[in-house]
């Protein structure tokens, strides 16, 4: 097995289409019952507690984007939208956030994203 | 375990929103050491990935689902304070974009799903990390165990608050032992995921796995092999 090195692009480009590939297709496939918090609630009595959601008519409620035809294509794109939606805004604050000069603990490779 | 509305009263609501924002407000500053130009691509993607393996329910026991937090495996690819905020952005997303866990219960979700799965799931790592031998190979299984571990403890904090502010009298002991009992079938699918999150980004760059700094740093002094742990600046 030859070792080559791998960009910090291309280890982020894979990894975001293993994200996008799961939020899309493999989603449609996850278990449907209900999850370990929501079983207990409904077992211990407390499930009807639960209130209606303050953003439950959005377009992407429940992992499904309503206004298209089918479950497999209404969530696929759902999960697609969040996937980039949750990495823009995560990449955003990363950014925002982080240090301008990698002094400290090595020299700075001359990184594709500067290209 | 996403937390809906109506789950706890407004004080403990307010209360969790409190120490949600406080927790962010502290990890902000305290990133800035874990990001640079090289890693902070990692952090947005550690928050899609952890965006797209939530809705990855797999079964656990008759009738019932489990999906990872993503606490440990964020903690140990991009540092815990960076994965404070990545799981911050997931669990806002959710519920402003996909009605997943209540409004009012943000503060409850970042808290018990976030900071208690970072917390335990990096802390129990960098134990083991600690007094075990420092082997690359073992930085995904380490990962792995405390991911596992930081499962029926963020259920065990549920509890906690629920005696505090939950909205049903319900008897603590029996609710303590369902949360914990499926809690920890679901940690060993959160541990597994952490597992190969970790052991793939761990085989082609092991550098860019926050949790393996301290290995490869032992690595470099102790052996120079023909490997490159890092990209070559001639690439």
């Amino acid at each position: 097995m030859s070792r080559r090195t791998v960009s910090t692009r291309a280890v982020v480009v894979g990894a975001l289409l293993v994200s996008l590939l799961l939020a899309g297709v493999v989603s449609f496939y996850a278990a449907s019952t209900p999850d370990g918090l929501t079983k207990v609630s409904q077992e211990q009595g407390f499930a009807d507690t639960e209130t209606e959601h303050g953003a439950a008519d959005g377009p992407f409620a429940g992992y499904d984007a309503g206004f298209l035809d089918g479950d497999r294509l209404g969530g696929g794109v759902a999960g697609v939208v969040g996937v980039l939606v949750v990495l823009v805004l995560g990449t955003a604050l990363a950014y925002g956030v982080r240090r301008r000069s990698t002094s400290d603990e090595q020299p700075e490779q001359p990184d594709q994203t500067r290209a | 375990m996403h937390v809906p509305d109506g789950f706890f009263d407004a004080p403990t609501s307010v209360a969790t929103g409190v120490v949600a924002v406080a927790a962010i407000g502290v990890a902000l500053r305290g990133a800035r050491r874990e990001l640079d130009d090289r890693t902070a691509p990692m952090a947005g993607l550690v928050a899609a990935f952890v965006f797209a393996a939530q809705m990855l329910n797999f079964p656990v026991g008759a009738g019932t689902s489990g999906h990872l937090m993503g606490g440990a495996v964020a903690a140990v690819l991009v540092g815990p304070w960076t994965a404070v905020l990545a799981t911050s952005v997931v669990f806002v997303v959710q519920t402003l974009m996909f009605a997943d866990g209540g409004i009012t219960a943000i503060g409850t979700n970042i808290t018990v799903m976030g900071l208690a799965t970072v917390v335990v799931g990096y802390g129990v790592f960098r134990a083991l990390q600690a007094v075990l031998p420092r082997r690359l190979a073992l930085v995904p299984v380490l990962a792995g165990i405390g991911a596992f571990v930081s499962v029926p403890v963020a259920s065990l904090l549920f509890v906690a608050l629920y005696a505090v502010g939950g909205a049903a009298p319900v008897p603590l002991d029996t609710l303590t032992a369902a949360m914990v009992g499926v809690h920890s079938l679901i940690g060993v699918g959160e541990g597994l995921i952490t597992f190969l999150a970790v052991a793939g980004i761990l085989a082609v760059r092991p550098d860019l796995v926050r949790g393996a700094r301290p290995v490869l740093a032992a690595r470099t002094l102790e052996i120079r092999t023909g490997q490159t742990d890092r990209p070559a600046v001639t690439a």
